[in-house]
């Protein structure tokens, strides 16, 4: 530790005084973030879920003042999510950060979001009023092999025509890739920009996630057998499997993976992102009961692939604790035959990074007619 | 380049052309024929937004008169669906064109390459210099090369499948023709450009469109040049190569249009905009952005609002300044 000096006094008053008048945090430079919060607490931590950081870090307390601050290393072009827990007369609180705007939501609620230097909002995820907009439709639909009721959203694309035979993406847990990853803009833009051809998007939304995306056969002959075949009788849809893909995230991607395994050549395009693909190569994974049927699906299918789809796109955020089991995944499949493109970011466990990468994941498996058209 | 219609002297004058940037934000179409003081019933060629084709609305309330369409995706579909001879041969043409292209694409992106790091190896030495123009050389014979066999798979298919030699296609052609005759001016909008191409091939209109003023927009444009040029700079995925497509009809001389020019390619990059418009040479590159407009007349460019040219410099510079 450097000595106090009158000189270095005078600069940690300066730096004190600008971080007390701050309006906006963090404080963004070019190796890292700066966290700032005003109020009168025992201690203040940072929660934030960074593979290989402690998932609490502690603020320090400038001086006397109701200040707290945290610098916190953050790699160019990194987006994290986190909250500020403030500790008062021993009790804990979790609280979004009072002097940040930026937020995402996601089905838990909210948190504030830090950008990294250079990190900016892709472009084509905001609305373009020049996009022709798409509708959501929606049908109901008996499953045998699910033995329930289900409903799912339809997304047609704007100039929607009957003469004409469409794409088709079923997107598992689709409302929530509505809501919390702007799919409906992301696609009303893809295509008015010719990047992806117009398709129908099937949006299922499973009142069990964690059961039925877990490898799940019933859920599996849903998505590739019964669904289809009802949107087949609503819509013109292209029959090849080039034209059929399936995605999802997180144990929406086990179901996708799943299901495009259990039932080859439904879906010959799949789009994994950050799944939760736990295994072991021995003994037993090392995460919750909840993933036990995956882990028994995942081996098998590290055992004997099989060529689910020609062409896959996966992708995981580096600061996820599922990075490891991503990476693993990719040299397999494409040992396989499978053409893989996988993408690694500076993100995490989240809607806003799986919104990021919309673009090309659907652009590499369903390219649009962009060097075609001139309208 | 001398298009291969003007060499053979087999057509009549063309007529005036007038060339439009896109027309669905901010159409200048009306503005554009008055002047150029072209007047009468509009006939319009839309058959490259496909299954769309007809949809008129906008444009007859734009143009504030009825406009027909000539049907020529619809006329096809119904051709096809009644000579399955035909169809066929259509249909292996198209897999040969493909085959022709996806190999070009293979070695252009090895020529582009080469092109590339050439550049960045310029030294100021006359060796690097030379390197760099054969390198630049060897590209424009391969886009001339492409050129060549496309319209050699062209002559080929015309010879057996002409309009004038098989009834069905003659039929809808002289009705066409008919159309075409009775109107002020005929459109070609854009859209899908091989679509649009492929349907005023098969119905031989090169001849019948020369007859009449014309106006066509984007990949309407695109069609009317001798050459067809596809590009993107900026592609999600891709290496973003303009390449050359396909054989225009030829009715605008020494010209290759470039439709929404300022979205698809980078103007501001001096490298790229330098080497496309000496892969394009002698021919000139235009730009098309909304509201845009030039104007041939005898074959040669009589007024131009808007549009640039590529520089070999690697600027832009007003279409109708002096080069």
């Amino acid at each position: 530790m450097s000595a106090r000096t009158p000189v270095r006094d005078a600069i940690l008053d300066s730096e004190t005084a600008a971080l007390a008048g701050t309006t906006r945090s963090p404080i963004v430079d070019p190796g890292g973030v700066t966290f700032v919060y005003h109020g009168s607490a025992d201690a203040v931590n940072l929660r934030c879920w960074i593979h290989g950081l402690p998932a609490s870090q502690p603020f320090e307390r400038v001086g006397d003042a109701d200040l707290w601050v945290l610098r916190v290393e953050l790699p160019e072009s990194s987006r994290i999510e986190y909250k500020f827990e403030v500790v008062r007369d021993g009790r804990e609180e979790w609280i979004l950060d009072p002097l940040n705007p930026l937020q995402a939501v996601d089905p838990f609620g909210a948190n504030s979001v830090a950008q990294g230097q250079g990190y900016q909002r892709p472009e084509w995820t905001l609305a373009d009023p020049a996009a022709r907009p798409g509708t959501l439709d929606g049908i109901a639909l008996r499953s045998a092999a699910l033995d329930d009721d289900r409903h799912v959203t339809v997304y047609v694309p704007a100039r929607f025509r009957r003469s004409r035979r469409y794409p088709l993406l079923v997107v598992h847990d689709g409302l929530d890739y509505l809501r919390y990853a702007s799919l409906q803009g992301v696609l009303d833009n893809l295509i008015h920009r010719l990047e992806i051809p117009p398709m129908i998007v099937a949006l299922t939304q499973s009142p069990d996630r964690l059961t039925e995306y877990a490898g799940h056969d019933g859920h599996a002959r849903f998505v590739a057998e019964e669904l289809p075949a009802q949107l087949e009788h609503a819509f013109p849809l292209h029959p090849s499997p080039a034209a059929r893909g399936i995605m999802g995230a997180s144990f929406g991607g086990v179901a996708s993976l799943h299901a495009a395994w259990r039932h080859p050549g439904a879906f010959g395009r799949l789009v994994l992102q950050s799944g939760s693909f736990a295994f072991s190569d021995i003994g037993h994974h090392r995460r919750t009961v909840t993933f036990d049927p995956v882990a028994r699906f995942v081996n098998e299918f590290r055992r004997r692939p099989g060529r689910p789809a020609e062409r896959m796109y996966l992708s995981c955020g580096i600061y996820e604790s599922l990075i490891y089991e991503n990476r693993s995944l990719v040299p397999l499949l494409r040992h396989h035959g499978i053409e893989v493109r996988y993408e690694e970011v500076r993100d995490g466990h989240n809607w806003e990074n799986w919104r990021d990468r919309l673009q090309s994941a659907l652009t590499w498996l369903f390219p649009g007619p962009l060097w075609m058209v001139y309208e | 380049m001398v298009s291969s219609a003007r060499r053979f002297g087999q057509y009549p004058p063309m007529h005036d052309v007038l060339i439009l940037g896109p027309q669905f934000r901010a159409p200048n179409l009306r503005e554009a024929l008055g002047r150029a003081g072209i007047d009468g019933p509009v006939a319009a060629v839309t058959a490259g937004w496909q299954e769309r084709e007809g949809e008129l609305d906008a444009l007859q309330q734009h143009l504030g008169q009825p406009v027909r369409d000539l049907r020529l995706y619809e006329r096809a579909e119904a051709v096809f669906a009644q000579d399955g001879e035909l169809h066929a041969a259509y249909r292996t043409r198209q897999n040969e064109l493909r085959r022709m292209q996806d190999f070009y694409r293979l070695r252009l992106c090895h020529a582009k390459a080469a092109v590339r790091e050439l550049q960045q190896a310029q030294d100021g030495s006359a060796v690097a210099r030379q390197a760099l123009r054969s390198a630049l050389g060897a590209l424009r014979r391969l886009d001339a090369g492409h050129l060549r066999e496309l319209r050699a798979v062209h002559a080929r298919f015309e010879r057996a499948w002409s309009a004038e030699k098989h009834t069905l296609l003659a039929q809808q052609r002289l009705d066409i023709e008919r159309v075409i005759a009775s109107a002020g001016a005929v459109c070609i909008a854009g859209g899908h450009v091989a679509v649009l191409l492929n349907r005023l091939r098969l119905f031989g209109l090169g001849r019948a469109l020369r007859t009449r003023p014309l106006v066509a927009w984007s990949a309407g444009a695109m069609a009317v040049a001798e050459r067809v040029v596809l590009f993107h700079d900026h592609p999600p995925q891709g290496a973003g190569n303009a390449e050359l497509f396909e054989a225009g009809l030829g009715l605008v001389p020494r010209a290759v249009f470039l439709p929404h020019a300022a979205s698809r390619l980078a103007l501001g990059d001096p490298g790229r905009v330098g080497l496309l418009a000496r892969r394009l040479a002698p021919d000139i590159g235009y730009t098309l952005d909304d509201g845009d407009e030039l104007r041939w007349h005898r074959g040669r460019l009589a007024a131009a609002r808007g549009s640039c040219r590529l520089a070999r410099s690697g600027t832009t510079v007003p279409a109708g300044d002096v080069a």
